[in-house]
C-alpha cells in the first residue's frame, strides 16, 4: 500500500501532499517536514530508498524518492511495495506530467495542483497503484478534461476570460516573488525532468 | 429568475478560484496566516450561497488548505453537497478532498446518511467517468456502514463493460473488504476471474488486491498459486511481476513445493538484473560489486545459478580489455578464489582468464606465479571429484604459466615436484600434457639455479626425479601426453649422462624454451608496413583455370580433396573432351539447386575469374522444381551422391572410349580398367589408418587392445617399443593377392542392411540394447540405438541417461546444458515393455575403439514407495561401428587396391568352425561390410567409414586346417587442410 504521496521543492514548500490513511493536519505538516529533513540531506549519487520516519507507519515504512530539479517526489509505502517498482512508478508519474504540462516545472504544479490530483488520480487510488500504462492514464485524463471543458460551456465562459487575462501577469508575478523566494528560477524554468 | 442567474455568474467572475487562492497566498508571504483566514472567511460565505457552482469551487479552494494544513472539517457537510452535484467539474474537485479527515466525530453519520444515496446514483451513471469518479472519491472515504450497503453495487461494477470500470471496482473491492470483511467471501470467485481479465489493467489491479491481502493472510491464498504462476510466465507487466513475486514471498514459506517450480521463472529474473551490473560497473565501483557477487556466489544453492554468477563476474571484470580493473592482483586472487567452487563448469573460463592477465599484465606474473604454484600445489582439492568436475581445467592454466614465467617461482623444485605426481595421471589428458610440456620447462630453470650453486649432484638428482617420474605419462593413453613425455624422458636421459661427464647444461636445455612470449594486440598485423616489392593482390600462383575448379566442386561436398592430385590427369585430355565435360558440368549445375551451397573458399575462386557467365545465381534455371523443403538433410545428401555418382559412371564410359583410343599407346596398364579412378574419386590422398584387427571379426570382440594391434605410424610410443609387429605383418601380407581376383562378375555384389554391432547387457532392473549407427550427414557423428526393456514387475521413470564424455567422443547435448548434464530418456517403461531411444554422439576421431562409462538413472516405482536406482553400463564403440556399409565395384574395389595407397595387414584365426559363409554374414551384418566377390572359400569385402576412409578385406580359409585368414586394407583420407 502506498501510505502518500509528497512533493515538496528544495526548500521544504509542499506542492502536492497525498495521503491515503487519515491524519490529522498538524500530523501531516510532521510528515512532510519529517520527509524533507531526511530526503534533502541525501547526496544525489546515493540510494533512492530509506527507511520511511517514525511518524509515518515506523520500521514497516519505506520512503521511496527521486529528486528531480526544483523537486522531490517522494512516496511512503510499507513493505508489500517493491522499491524498483514504485522509483518506475514515479517516473512513469513524472512523464506523465511531463506530457500533460509540456515540459512541466514547478510552477505548473504550483498553479494547477487540482490537474495534477487528477492525474495522480487515474495512477493511484485509495494507496495502491491503478494504472501503470502512461498512453492509459493520459487518455483517461484528456478525456475528462474534455468533459469538464464542455460541462463549463458558455456558463464558464466568463469565467475562463477573467482567469485568462489573470494569467497574463502570470509569469511577471514569480518575478516579483523570486526575490524572497529563490527556489523559484524564473528566467528560465527548467524542466525538471 | 434569470436575472439572478447572470447575477450569480458575473459575481462568480470575481470569487477567488484556486489560482487567485494560490496567486494571492505567495502575495502575501509576511502574513500568509492572516491572508488565509480571510480566505476561509470568503470561502465560508461561498458556501453558503446557492450557486452550485461557488460552493465546486470553494471546495477546490479548501483541498489547497487542506494540503497546506489548514483544518477544513468544518465544511464535510458541503462537500458532500458539491459531491451530489451534477456537474462532472465539482465532483472532481471533491474527490480530490481528504474527506476521510471529516470522518471523525458526529458527522460520520451525516455522511452515511446522505452520501449513500448519492454515491448509489453516481454508481450506476451512463458516464464512465462519473462512475469513476464516484468510486474514487469512495476510497477516500469508506465507512463500514458505506462498505457493508455498497458491496453488491460494486460487486456488479467489477463486470462493468468499461475496463476502467472494472479496474477502479476491484481496487475499491479491496477497501470494502477491510472495513466489512464479511463481503471477502461471496466477492472473493469474482475476483480470482479478474485475475484473468483481457485487460492488463483490470488484471494488475486483481493482482494488486489480492497480494495485499495474502499479506495479510497467506495460507487462503496457495490455492492461487498455479494461477499466479501462468501470470508470472505469461505477463510482460513489470508491475504485475513484481507484485507476484512478492506474493509468491508470502507463500513460499507455506508451500515448500513452490520454492523449486520458481527457481527457473525467477532465475531468469535475477539474469536480467545481471545484466544490468555489466553496464553499471566503473572502475570505482567494480571490486565493491564483485565483492556482493562472490558473496552471493556463496550462498547460492543451484549450481546453475552458481556458475551464471561466475561467469557475469568473469564477463564484468574482462569486458573492454579488463577496462576498469586497476589491481590485477586483486584479480588473479579472485580467480583463484572462485577455483573453490565445486562443480562448476566454467573451469575453462578461468583458466582462459588466468592465461589472459599472465600474458598481457607483464607486472603481475610475479604474483600470478605464485598464485599458481598454490594452486598446483594444492591440485589434489581441484581434482577431488572427477565426475563432474570442471575446474581441473584450471590446473591447465597454472601448470603454463609455472612453467613459462617459472623465472619468478620461488621454489621452482617444489613445483617440479607438485607437477610429477602420480595423481596428475588422473586428470584428463591435455591437461597432462600441459603438464609434461612444462615440468620441462621447469626442470630448465631448475638446473639453471643448481648449476649455478656448483651443485651437480643436485642438478643430476633432478634429472633422476624426471626419469623416474616421467615414465608414467609415457605410458597414457593419450597421445598427446605420450608423445610429449617419451620426448621429454629421452632428452632428460641424455642430460643426465652429460651431466655424469659434468658438462654443464642448463644453458643449452634454456635455449630450448627461449623467447618471451609478448602479448600482441589485435590490430598490431596492420602496423607492420608492406615490404617494398611486396604486392598483396598481385598472384604466387596462377589460380587454376575455370574449368577445374569447377571440376572439382561437385565433389567438394562430400570429400575435402586436394585440387593439386587431379590437376595432372587433365593434362591426358584433350580441348575436344574438356569442352564436352564442361558442357555436361553446366547441366548439371543447372539442375542442381544446391550448387549454389558449395563451400565459401571454392565462391571465392569464381569471383577472381573473369568470367562472368560463370557466376552460378545466373545459371540457376527456375523451370527446374526445387527440393521439398522439409525433405531430410540426409535424403538430399543421398540424393546428391546419387546424381553424383551417375554422373561419374556415365562420364566414365566416355572417357573408356576415348582411352580406348589411346590404349595402344599407353601400354598394358589399360586393362586394368583406368575408370575405376573415376569410380572413387575420393581416394587420391591415402593414409593410414591406425585400426585393430581384432574388432574385424566378431570372435573376438571381446579381446582387450594390445599394442600390436595398432599399426605404429600414427601412435607415439617409446623407443624401445617401436618393434613393431606389424612390420612384420606388412612384409607377409601379399598386397598382390587381390590383385589377382580383378576379373570380377558384378552380380556378385551383395547389400547388406545398415546395421551394426549390437551388444546386450543384461541388466538388474532394465534391459539395455543398444546399436551404433554412422550418421551419413556428418562425418563426426553417431546415433546410438539404444532399447530399454524393462524385466521388473515395477514401473520405471525419470530415467536419465549420461555418459561420461572422452575427449574423443561426446553425447551430444541441448545447448546450455553442461557436459555433466543427462539426457532425460522422453518415455516412461510400464513393466515387460521395452522402447527405444536415440542418442547422437559426436566424434572426432574414428580411428580407434572407444568404450565410454555411463549411467542410466531411474525411478523404480513400486505399490508402496519408490526409489532411485542406477545403472553403470559401458558403450563400446569399435572402429567398425564407424563404417557404413557401402556397395564397392570390383573394378573399382581392383583399382583401390592398386592404387598401393592403402595400408595392409593381415591376421589368422584358429578355431573358428563356423561355416564360411556364415562367418561372411556375420562380418556384413555386424562390421557393416559388402562382399564385393566371393570365390569358394575367398572373400573380398569392403567397407566405407563415415569420414570417408576406405577399409578393404579379404577374407579367406586356408585350406586343409579351415583357418580363416584375413587380410585387411584401409586408407585414411587426409583431409585438403
Amino acid at each position: 500500500m502506498i501510505k502518500a504521496i509528497l512533493i515538496f521543492n528544495n526548500h521544504g514548500k509542499p506542492r502536492l501532499s497525498k495521503f491515503y490513511e487519515h491524519y490529522s493536519e498538524d500530523t501531516e505538516q510532521q510528515i512532510i517536514r519529517e520527509t524533507f529533513h531526511l530526503v534533502s540531506k541525501r547526496d544525489e549519487n546515493v540510494c533512492n530508498f530509506l527507511e520511511g520516519g517514525m511518524l509515518i507507519g515506523g520500521s514497516d515504512n519505506k520512503l521511496i524518492y527521486r529528486h528531480y530539479a526544483t523537486l522531490y517526489f517522494v512516496f511512503c509505502v510499507d513493505s508489500s511495495e517493491s522499491e524498483l517498482g514504485i522509483l518506475d512508478l514515479i517516473q512513469v508519474f513524472v512523464e506523465t506530467l511531463d506530457k500533460c504540462f509540456e515540459n512541466v516545472c514547478e510552477l505548473d504544479l504550483i498553479f494547477h495542483v487540482d490537474k495534477v490530483h487528477h492525474i495522480l488520480s487515474e495512477m493511484v487510488m485509495g494507496g495502491m497503484v491503478l494504472e501503470t500504462n502512461m498512453n492509459e492514464i493520459i487518455t483517461h485524463v484528456d478525456a475528462q478534461n474534455k468533459m469538464e471543458k464542455s460541462e463549463a460551456g458558455i456558463a464558464g465562459a466568463p469565467a475562463r476570460a477573467v482567469s485568462a487575462v489573470k494569467n497574463m501577469n502570470l509569469p511577471e508575478i514569480p518575478k516579483n516573488i523570486n526575490i524572497g523566494d529563490i527556489s523559484i528560477k524564473v528566467p528560465n524554468l527548467p524542466s525538471f525532468k | 429568475m434569470a436575472l439572478k442567474i447572470v447575477k450569480g455568474s458575473i459575481d462568480r467572475m470575481f470569487d477567488k478560484n484556486l489560482q487567485d487562492l494560490v496567486r494571492g497566498i505567495r502575495n502575501h508571504k509576511e502574513d500568509e496566516a492572516k491572508y488565509i483566514s480571510t480566505c476561509i472567511d470568503e470561502i465560508k460565505q461561498e458556501l453558503k450561497q446557492d450557486n452550485i457552482a461557488v460552493k465546486a469551487n470553494a471546495v477546490c479552494k479548501l483541498t489547497y488548505l487542506q494540503m497546506l494544513g489548514y483544518d477544513v472539517s468544518w465544511a464535510a457537510f458541503n462537500i458532500v453537497e458539491v459531491m451530489s452535484s451534477s456537474k462532472f467539474t465539482y465532483k472532481v474537485s471533491c474527490s480530490q478532498l481528504q474527506l476521510q479527515s471529516v470522518d471523525a466525530v458526529l458527522i460520520t453519520t451525516i455522511i452515511n446518511s446522505v452520501s449513500l444515496p448519492l454515491v448509489t446514483q453516481d454508481l450506476s451513471s451512463p458516464n464512465q467517468y462519473d462512475t469513476g469518479v464516484a468510486l474514487t472519491g469512495l476510497s477516500c472515504f469508506v465507512t463500514p456502514d458505506l462498505a457493508r450497503d455498497l458491496a453488491s453495487d460494486i460487486m456488479t461494477l467489477m463486470s462493468h463493460t468499461k475496463p476502467y470500470i472494472r479496474k477502479k471496482a476491484v481496487l475499491i473491492m479491496y477497501k470494502v473488504f477491510l472495513k466489512y470483511p464479511e463481503s471477502l467471501r461471496p466477492a472473493f470467485p469474482r475476483l480470482k476471474e479478474k485475475l484473468e481479465d483481457p485487460d492488463p489493467g483490470v488484471q494488475s489491479a486483481a493482482v494488486n488486491v489480492i497480494c495485499e491481502l495474502a499479506r495479510r493472510n497467506p495460507k487462503n491464498y496457495l490455492s492461487l498459486a498455479p494461477l499466479f504462476f501462468k501470470l508470472m510466465t505469461s505477463s510482460t507487466n513489470n508491475w504485475v511481476l513484481i507484485k507476484i513475486i512478492k506474493l509468491f514471498g508470502a507463500l513460499t514459506p507455506l508451500e515448500p513445493r513452490l520454492g523449486k517450480k520458481l527457481i527457473e521463472p525467477l532465475t531468469n529474473l535475477i539474469h536480467r538484473a545481471l545484466d544490468l551490473l555489466y553496464g553499471m560497473v566503473s572502475k570505482k565501483n567494480l571490486m565493491e560489486i564483485v565483492k556482493k557477487l562472490m558473496l552471493h556466489v556463496d550462498k547460492a544453492e543451484g549450481t546453475t545459478y552458481r556458475d551464471e554468477l561466475l561467469t557475469k563476474i568473469i564477463d564484468i571484470c574482462s569486458q573492454s580489455n579488463y577496462q576498469y580493473i586497476t589491481n590485477f592482483e586483486w584479480y588473479i586472487s579472485i580467480l583463484v578464489e572462485l577455483t573453490r567452487l565445486e562443480g562448476t563448469r566454467h573451469g575453462h573460463l578461468i583458466a582462459s582468464q588466468m592465461l589472459d592477465v599472465a600474458i598481457r599484465v607483464k607486472a603481475i606474473r610475479v604474483f600470478a606465479v605464485a598464485q599458481m604454484a598454490t594452486l598446483l600445489d594444492n591440485g589434489h582439492l581441484l581434482t577431488g571429484n572427477m565426475q563432474r568436475n570442471g575446474i581441473c581445467e584450471v590446473l591447465y592454466a597454472a601448470a603454463w604459466i609455472c612453467g613459462e614465467f617459472s623465472e619468478h617461482l620461488e621454489d621452482p623444485m617444489q613445483t617440479l615436484e607438485a607437477m610429477l605426481r602420480p595423481k596428475v595421471a588422473t586428470l584428463p589428458g591435455h591437461i597432462q600434457a600441459v603438464y609434461v610440456q612444462n615440468a620441462a620447462k621447469l626442470f630448465a630453470t631448475v638446473l639453471r639455479k643448481q648449476e649455478g650453486t656448483t651443485d651437480s649432484l643436485a642438478a643430476q638428482e633432478t634429472s633422476q626425479l624426471l626419469i623416474d617420474r616421467l615414465p608414467l605419462f609415457v605410458q597414457s593413453a593419450n597421445l598427446e601426453v605420450q608423445e610429449r613425455a617419451s620426448c621429454i624422458l629421452q632428452l632428460v636421459k641424455y642430460i643426465q649422462k652429460l651431466q655424469q661427464k659434468e658438462v654443464e647444461v642448463a644453458e643449452e636445455v634454456t635455449a630450448l624454451f627461449a623467447g618471451e612470449l609478448n602479448p600482441v594486440a589485435p590490430k598490431a598485423q596492420k602496423k607492420v608496413p608492406v615490404p617494398d616489392g611486396l604486392d598483396l593482390d598481385a598472384w604466387i600462383n596462377e589460380p587454376p583455370s575455370e574449368s577445374e575448379s569447377e571440376d572439382e566442386k561437385p565433389k567438394a561436398i562430400f570429400t575435402k580433396e586436394e585440387p593439386k592430385h587431379t590437376r595432372p590427369r587433365h593434362t591426358e585430355v584433350d580441348e575436344k573432351e574438356l569442352a564436352r565435360r564442361r558442357e555436361a558440368r553446366k547441366q548439371e549445375q543447372a539442375n542442381n539447386p544446391f550448387y549454389i551451397k558449395t563451400s565459401p573458399s571454392s565462391q571465392k575462386v569464381y569471383q577472381d575469374q573473369p568470367g562472368v557467365e560463370h557466376i552460378p545465381v545466373v545459371q540457376i534455371d527456375l523451370s527446374v522444381p526445387l527440393k521439398v523443403p522439409g525433405m531430410p538433410m540426409s535424403d538430399q545428401y543421398l540424393k546428391l551422391e546419387e546424381e553424383r555418382r551417375q554422373k561419374e559412371r556415365s562420364e566414365r564410359k566416355k572417357k573408356e572410349k576415348k582411352k580406348k583410343r589411346e590404349k595402344h599407346g599407353r601400354g598394358r596398364r589399360a586393362d586394368s580398367g583406368p575408370e575405376s579412378e573415376e569410380d572413387i574419386t575420393p581416394a587420391h590422398h591415402v593414409d593410414i589408418v591406425t585400426e585393430e584387427m581384432p574388432e574385424v571379426c566378431w570372435v573376438l570382440l571381446q579381446w582387450p587392445l594390445t599394442d600390436n594391434e595398432k599399426l605404429p605410424v600414427r601412435t607415439h610410443r617409446p623407443a624401445e617399443a617401436v618393434k613393431s609387429p606389424v612390420e612384420a605383418g606388412n612384409g607377409e601380407s601379399a598386397t598382390p593377392e587381390p590383385k589377382k581376383k580383378k576379373e570380377k562378375k558384378k552380380d556378385k555384389e551383395r547389400k547388406v542392411d545398415l546395421s551394426s554391432l549390437t551388444v546386450y547387457l543384461t541388466l538388474f532392473f532394465s534391459h539395455i540394447v543398444y546399436d551404433v549407427q554412422g550418421n551419413l550427414q556428418d562425418g563426426s557423428q553417431v546415433v546410438v540405438s539404444v532399447i530399454f526393456e524393462n524385466k521388473t514387475d515395477h514401473f520405471l521413470k525419470s530415467m536419465e541417461f549420461n555418459v561420461l564424455d572422452s575427449l574423443n567422443s561426446k553425447l551430444q547435448r541441448p545447448e546450455g546444458s553442461s557436459p555433466h548434464d543427462g539426457l532425460a530418456v522422453p518415455f516412461q517403461l510400464p513393466p515387460g515393455v521395452s522402447n527405444e531411444a536415440r542418442f547422437v554422439f559426436s566424434v572426432q576421431s574414428i580411428v580407434m575403439p572407444q568404450k565410454l562409462k555411463g549411467t542410466l538413472t531411474f525411478i523404480v516405482k513400486t505399490e508402496d514407495a519408490s526409489t532411485h536406482e542406477k545403472l553403470d553400463f559401458k558403450l563400446h564403440f569399435t572402429c567398425t561401428s564407424y563404417l557404413i556399409t557401402t556397395p564397392c565395384y570390383s573394378d573399382a574395389y581392383a583399382k583401390l587396391l592398386e592404387s598401393g595407397e592403402l595400408k595392409s595387414s593381415s591376421l589368422k584365426l584358429e578355431g573358428v568352425i563356423m561355416p564360411f559363409h556364415h562367418l561372411l554374414a556375420r562380418i556384413c551384418f555386424h562390421h557393416h561390410f559388402s562382399v564385393v566377390e566371393r570365390i569358394d572359400s575367398c572373400a573380398s569385402m569392403y567397407s566405407r567409414s563415415i569420414q570417408g576412409h576406405h577399409v578393404c578385406l579379404l577374407v579367406k580359409t586356408v585350406s586343409t586346417q579351415r583357418v580363416p585368414c584375413l587380410e585387411w586394407m584401409s586408407s585414411i583420407l587426409e583431409s585438403t587442410r
